[in-house]
């Protein structure tokens, strides 16, 4: 249930939608085994995911967000875009990531512990997975001007290496206090042609780069695809991006059967700012009910404190960025700040798909503190030999919190790199 | 029920001047002077705008009133409870604007009694789409007197435009260009055909063209094309610390009206 922070306030009382039963045709011929058909938790035909989603979009994004919702399955299950799509992930991103059986990390915790890839991707996160995808739609649908949004810069440096590989116009916004905070991401945007747009409203961070994004394309509706970062906004962005995220839970499948002989682990944790690499991490196991679905947010300073980004344990149901989800906000229903280490977290909102699992309780979210995370960077550091992003590491974080068996298959989806994070782990550990 | 937003457009049929202000600007209890001004200085309709902190499809201009209307104490609670009694000393209908969270959190069965109670006549909320309107909240809004006034741009289809008409009460809010709020497209940069398709194709609805309107040449090429329009960032712009809200209200509405 959500969390009675407003107790006196109404919650969202919606009829009761469509089952939103769809067969999903998805099948690379690489995984007969997995089960499409996907029921309770897969979006419905209005882009719901139970009482959260939609498109609250004003009249002005009307034209282009029904374009996408009329057109995206058709594109991104045709053929050729399969084709083109399974090519670039190969090639270009690096797929399949490996799954790693961490043994030193697993004798620490007394349970055996895998870790999924994605750091090793081409720009270093699951984020090329999605603008890979989003670019060859856009394409479809003919736009020659790409807008992106940014936080920690991932996402920026992935939408512009898709406009460079396609030499498209790219746009990214981005809250100025990140540009300040994130340099060198800005710096590699900009080698790879990309406009980086600092935006000054607000607190300055991914939210107010989001709401920029958005104006954006507001002012430019002919020829521009945004590109959303995460598995939020209209519908049918979540469901959109969840997609083209799937191939981490589509390749862990294959590979949990070749090395522990069966596709389903024990458990599966992944943090969750936004959630596009939590929501690809879950996707192929969300009707797998015996798999545990662990997400992880960022805690911040506390989730007691007001300096927390953990927006399923503070938060309430809203609309933002056109999706009623859980966010942060006051009583007045004026979106509050979200404050984490991770730049990657700090969003005052979460995908409508995990607020349903959430809901549902189909999927278990914790919150890790930015103390607890750096200490979980400098285990998986010396234990493994290998430096996380800030963000995976808040799952990381999550071991310490649960009670797990020896026998038990635990997945870590680490979803990034720390390459980008070494001049805070300098500056915090002092070396 | 009669509502004083179909009582203005069956007596009032061009020139209808609309003005949008932001609550809360520049100072918090600045609200009930501004309209009893807007009133006196011959405006025919007022939007009273709620601050939002997230403000997506508003320009600079708005998103900055906001945010200082936000910092200086307003919210919908200390809105409705300076407009308790605005019907005592004004007759124009009021509309509130703003973004659907707010109302979302005050509750919009609540907020729909209370604006019945008060005498608002209208609302204008851009992230509330019609299909979500017209399946959750169309009765309630009904039953309180309550017309949501729905957009159309530049964009949108001839199937639409005909399914928005039959949906609206009240009038139809013409976005000139696709655009934010202010984003300082020009009247003169319209595409005339846009305005000429629209006015063909005799909707059940008078309009009134919003967006980009700033001064009596923008005010009066827009009134060419529908029943009036709507001024808000210029407006919001035209305040002045060193200038009395009286004598600055009343200056930018003769401006408005009067041709150079």
């Amino acid at each position: 249930m959500i969390p009675p922070s407003h107790p006196d306030k109404p919650g969202f009382d919606c009829p009761p939608r469509g089952t939103g039963v769809r067969q999903l045709t998805d099948d690379r011929g690489k995984l007969k085994s997995i089960n499409f058909n996907h029921m309770k938790y897969q979006v419905d035909e209005k882009g719901y995911y139970g009482e959260f989603g939609g498109a609250w979009i004003p009249e002005m994004m009307f034209t282009n967000v029904d374009e996408l919702k009329r057109r995206y399955l058709e594109i991104i299950e045709s053929e050729a875009f399969k084709k083109e799509f399974d090519q670039l992930l190969k090639d270009y991103v690096g797929r399949p990531s490996p799954l790693y059986y961490a043994s030193r990390l697993s004798e620490h915790y007394g349970s055996k512990i895998y870790l999924k890839r994605e750091d090793l991707n081409h720009t270093g996160s699951h984020k090329l997975n999605n603008t890979i995808g989003q670019i060859l739609l856009a394409q479809q649908l003919g736009k020659t001007r790409i807008i992106a949004e940014t936080g920690a810069g991932q996402h920026g440096v992935a939408t512009a290496t898709v406009c460079a590989l396609k030499g498209i116009k790219c746009i990214v916004y981005m809250g100025a206090l990140d540009v300040s905070r994130q340099a060198p991401n800005v710096k590699k945007m900009k080698m790879l042609g990309a406009e980086v747009i600092p935006v000054h409203s607000g607190n300055k961070t991914l939210k107010d780069a989001t709401n920029e994004a958005m104006r954006d394309w507001i002012n430019n509706p002919e020829d521009t695809h945004y590109i959303i970062g995460s598995v939020v906004g209209p519908h049918p962005y979540p469901d959109m991006v969840a997609r083209f995220q799937s191939v981490i839970s589509a390749e862990m499948k294959k590979q949990l059967l070749e090395q522990t002989g069966s596709e389903f682990p024990t458990r599966i944790l992944a943090c969750v700012g936004g959630g596009s690499n939590a929501a690809g991490a879950f996707y192929h196991f969300l009707d797998d009910e015996q798999v545990e679905l662990i997400g992880v947010e960022a805690a911040g300073k506390g989730v007691d404190t007001d300096e927390t980004a953990a927006t399923l344990t503070v938060g309430t149901p809203g609309v933002l960025h056109s999706s009623r989800t859980v966010l942060m906000q006051n009583e007045d229903g004026q979106i509050t700040e979200p404050y984490s280490i991770s730049a990657g977290l700090d969003y005052p909102g979460i995908g409508p798909l995990h607020a349903h699992l959430f809901k549902t309780g189909r999927a278990k979210f914790l919150a890790a503190t930015d103390e607890e995370v750096l200490q979980a960077v400098l285990l998986l550091t010396q234990k493994e030999g290998i430096i996380p992003a800030l963000e995976s590491a808040h799952a990381l974080a999550a071991l310490d919190k649960i009670k797990m068996n020896p026998d038990d298959v635990n997945v870590i989806n680490l979803s990034g790199s720390g390459n980008k994070d070494m001049e805070t782990y300098l500056d915090y550990f002092g070396y | 029920m009669n509502n004083r937003i179909n009582q203005l457009f069956a007596r009032k049929k061009a020139y209808i001047l609309s003005v949008y202000f932001t609550a809360g600007f520049p100072n918090l209890n600045d609200t009930v002077e501004i309209i009893q001004q807007l009133e006196k200085n011959g405006v025919d309709l007022i939007e009273i705008g709620m601050p939002f902190s997230d403000p997506t499809a508003d320009g600079p201009t708005i998103q900055r009133t906001s945010e200082i209307a936000l910092k200086n104490g307003m919210s919908i609670k200390v809105l409705f409870e300076q407009l308790k009694t605005i019907r005592e000393s004004v007759s124009i209908p009021l509309v509130l604007m703003g973004y659907l969270n707010p109302v979302y959190q005050y509750g919009v069965e609540k907020f729909c009694q209370k604006c019945n109670e008060i005498g608002i006549d209208g609302t204008i909320l851009p992230d509330l789409p019609l299909d979500e309107f017209e399946a959750n909240y169309k009765t309630i809004f009904e039953q309180n007197n309550l017309h949501n006034i729905l957009l159309i741009t530049p964009q949108t289809s001839e199937a639409r435009i005909r399914q928005i008409d039959d949906a609206s009460k009240g009038f139809i809010y013409m976005v000139s260009s696709s655009s934010t709020t202010g984003a300082g497209k020009k009247v003169e940069d319209f595409h005339a055909d846009y305005f000429e398709r629209i006015q063909s194709m005799n909707l059940k609805n008078p309009r009134l063209i919003g967006f980009g309107i700033s001064d009596n040449a923008t005010f009066t090429n827009a009134c060419k094309y529908a029943s009036g329009a709507i001024i808000g960032s210029a407006f919001v712009s035209s305040f002045n610390e060193e200038v009395k809200i009286a004598d600055s209200v009343a200056q930018f509405v003769k401006n408005m009206l009067t041709a150079d």
